[in-house]
């Protein structure tokens, strides 16, 4: 028996041409091999190759923050296929919803995505009270607060939108208690302190047919164009502007020193 | 004690007044900001509650009070619905989470006290290796959530009601769990406060935290002592302002957003009495008694003077007199944005007791404008 054929199926793998021309390292056993794992992966390397002890430990990082971008992923992924099957319309939205339990075996797909999505609003605030219990905000690190600060209401916003897409009583009347509110903004909604003083002569500018509310809905009240306008801010654009902060989020943990620690 | 009469004084207890109140109360005892508050918070023992038997007595306290929901005809109702059991959820990660940054706060204070470095502390030379340490804790995270949505899916149903009826509107009305503490001060504040003004005030002073906190202390590891100001402020807005409007709207407020105990029937005819009078009202018509000017500002002056007050004067006195110090500390800027924040922050809890103690409806009240106050 040569000595090659003591190694195992694993060790051959990581020797052969295909496996080292994805992954150069090979299997990482040594040290250096285990940091080239890390810096050499386009998605590992979000992470340096080293960390500060307590760094790795849920204890102090409760995994929030990880967790937060594994949900967005998780949820990325079963809000494609549910997209497969649900039309944005009054007429189909209602009954697509129910077929997706009713005639899918097993159907939980809505589940685990209207489940993920709570998980996800809980997890990220549980992440800024931890981030906020270690002093973690502290310089330099202060910028970076206020762009999770705006993730938190990005995450907020893509659960709100996504609410109404069952198109149930409890999906229309929980939007339009929410997006009521639009009405009273100051100066932009038609119920708002000091739109009245947006006028020209006689004509108001800002009024019920034309104020931030409006905008929203794309109509006076929750009705089809709403439907429309929180789907595709559901699915297209509110993930994407998270999807450029959460880059700046990530890329600004490392330029900031990467994660907090005592010195 | 019977079940009964525990569950009547839970009903009891938890109306706004009473249960706001002793939250209030109990708060700066829980996470004393100063000395006098650490003293009493150390004498009557509530700091055990940082400790390993606090937390599973406060663990066994949530459940019970859940166990006792469950098989309770009425808050079965509520607390059974598939979108609450997120709140059920937050209740207990809220619990534990904040548990779990006190204890490890309290012995890092304990190390710092006794000139030690902080327990995350480790020797900056020996760190350790991301693959396998971190990518492998990460992997068990992921893989350990997917199975908690996974069970959660197929155990709980996704909620559906019936088609969306616009001609119908449900009784109560009420926005996503996560909305429902802006839906609660909607009591108190008209929507352009509730629902534009003070969202707007928590996200920048959310965001303004890193700018306006000039404590060095207490950066990368759980602390309490060195940061408890700061600490005090963040978890009374948190757990008190938010979480817990959250959980009054969810659990105890019924048809016509009328408050009902949790183990109380939800009766569509409960009728309140509609009381609330404004401030000029009150002013004009009550002290003076005379009918209301009809030139507005006139009207609502006192509304104004008092809010101008609240807002521009008392910040001004504050930097002069009990806060000259920190005046001094913090410079201008730094003290006036932490002012408008912390007044506004204020401004709710003062607003409620003015609502339940003198049933004021507005301090400024300018319906013709939508300026309400």
């Amino acid at each position: 028996m040569s000595e090659k054929n003591n190694k195992s199926i694993l060790e051959k793998m990581g020797e052969s041409q295909v496996w080292k021309s994805i992954i150069r390292s090979g299997v990482p056993r040594t040290r250096r091999q285990r940091m080239h794992a890390i810096l050499g992966s386009v998605f590992l390397h979000l992470h340096p190759a080293r960390l500060p002890k307590h760094a790795v430990k849920v204890g102090y990082t409760w995994c929030m923050g990880g967790l937060s971008f594994f949900l967005f992923v998780n949820l990325t992924i079963t809000g494609i296929l549910l997209m497969f099957y649900y039309r944005p319309t009054v007429e189909y939205a209602f009954t697509d919803i129910i077929d997706l339990s009713e005639q899918v075996p097993l159907g939980i797909m809505r589940e685990l995505h209207r489940w993920a999505a709570h998980s996800m609003v809980l997890i990220v605030w549980l992440h800024m009270v931890r981030v906020f219990m270690t002093g973690s905000y502290k310089p330099p690190r202060e910028f970076n607060w206020g762009i999770g600060v705006i993730l938190m209401t990005l995450t907020m916003l893509l659960s709100f939108t996504g609410y109404l897409l069952p198109w149930d009583q409890l999906a229309i009347w929980a939007v339009t208690v929410g997006s009521n509110m639009a009405r009273a903004t100051p100066f932009l909604g038609n119920e708002g302190p000091g739109a009245s003083l947006l006028a020209i002569g006689d004509i108001n500018l800002v009024h019920v047919g034309s104020d931030v509310r409006f905008a929203l809905l794309g109509g006076r009240f929750v009705g089809e164009a709403t439907l429309l306008r929180f789907y595709v801010l559901h699915c297209i654009a509110i993930p994407f502007v998270a999807m450029i902060f959460m880059a700046v989020h990530f890329w600004r943990i490392r330029k900031d020193g990467g994660i907090s620690g005592p010195l | 004690m019977n079940l009964v009469a525990i569950k009547s004084a839970i009903d009891a207890l938890s109306a706004p007044t009473i249960s706001f109140t002793i939250l209030t109360v109990i708060f700066p005892f829980i996470f004393p900001p100063s000395d006098w508050f650490e003293k009493i918070h150390r004498k009557t023992g509530l700091w055990r509650m940082w400790t390993k038997p606090g937390g599973v007595i406060g663990m066994i306290l949530i459940t019970a009070f859940f166990v006792i929901g469950y098989f309770d005809p009425y808050f079965n109702k509520t607390l059974t619905k598939a979108d609450n059991f997120p709140i059920v959820l937050m209740i207990y990660s809220m619990w534990f989470y904040i548990w779990l940054g006190m204890f490890k706060a309290y012995r890092n204070d304990i190390r710092i006290e006794q000139g030690l470095k902080p327990e995350e502390y480790n020797d900056p030379d020996d760190k350790v290796l991301v693959w396998p340490d971190l990518v492998y804790i990460e992997f068990i995270c992921l893989i350990l959530f997917q199975v908690f949505l996974i069970v959660w899916s197929i155990l709980v149903a996704a909620p559906i009601e019936e088609p969306a009826n616009p001609a119908a509107t449900p009784n109560p009305s009420k926005a996503p769990w996560y909305f429902l503490g802006l839906q609660e001060m909607l009591v108190y504040y008209d929507p352009w406060i509730a629902g534009v003004l003070l969202p707007t005030f928590i996200i920048v002073g959310l965001m303004a935290i890193p700018y306006m906190d000039i404590n060095k202390k207490g950066d990368g590891y759980y602390s309490f002592k060195e940061r408890r100001v700061g600490m005090f402020i963040f978890m009374y807005g948190w757990v008190v302002l938010w979480l817990f409007l959250i959980i009054i709207g969810t659990f105890f407020r019924g048809p016509n957003w009328n408050f009902f105990g949790p183990f109380e029937y939800w009766d569509t005819h409960k009728v309140e009495a509609l009381t609330n009078v404004n401030l000029s009202e009150i002013l004009w018509v009550k002290w003076l008694n005379q009918g209301l000017p009809s030139n507005i500002l006139i009207r609502e002056g006192l509304g104004f003077v008092i809010t101008g007050l609240y807002l521009f004067v008392l910040p001004v006195i504050l930097a002069k007199t009990y806060l000259k110090d920190m005046y001094a500390a913090y410079g201008p800027t730094r003290f006036v944005s932490l002012m408008t924040f912390g007044l506004v922050m204020l401004a709710l809890p003062i607003k409620m007791y003015l609502r339940w103690i003198f049933n004021l409806q507005y301090i400024i009240a300018i319906p013709e404008w939508f300026f309400n106050i």
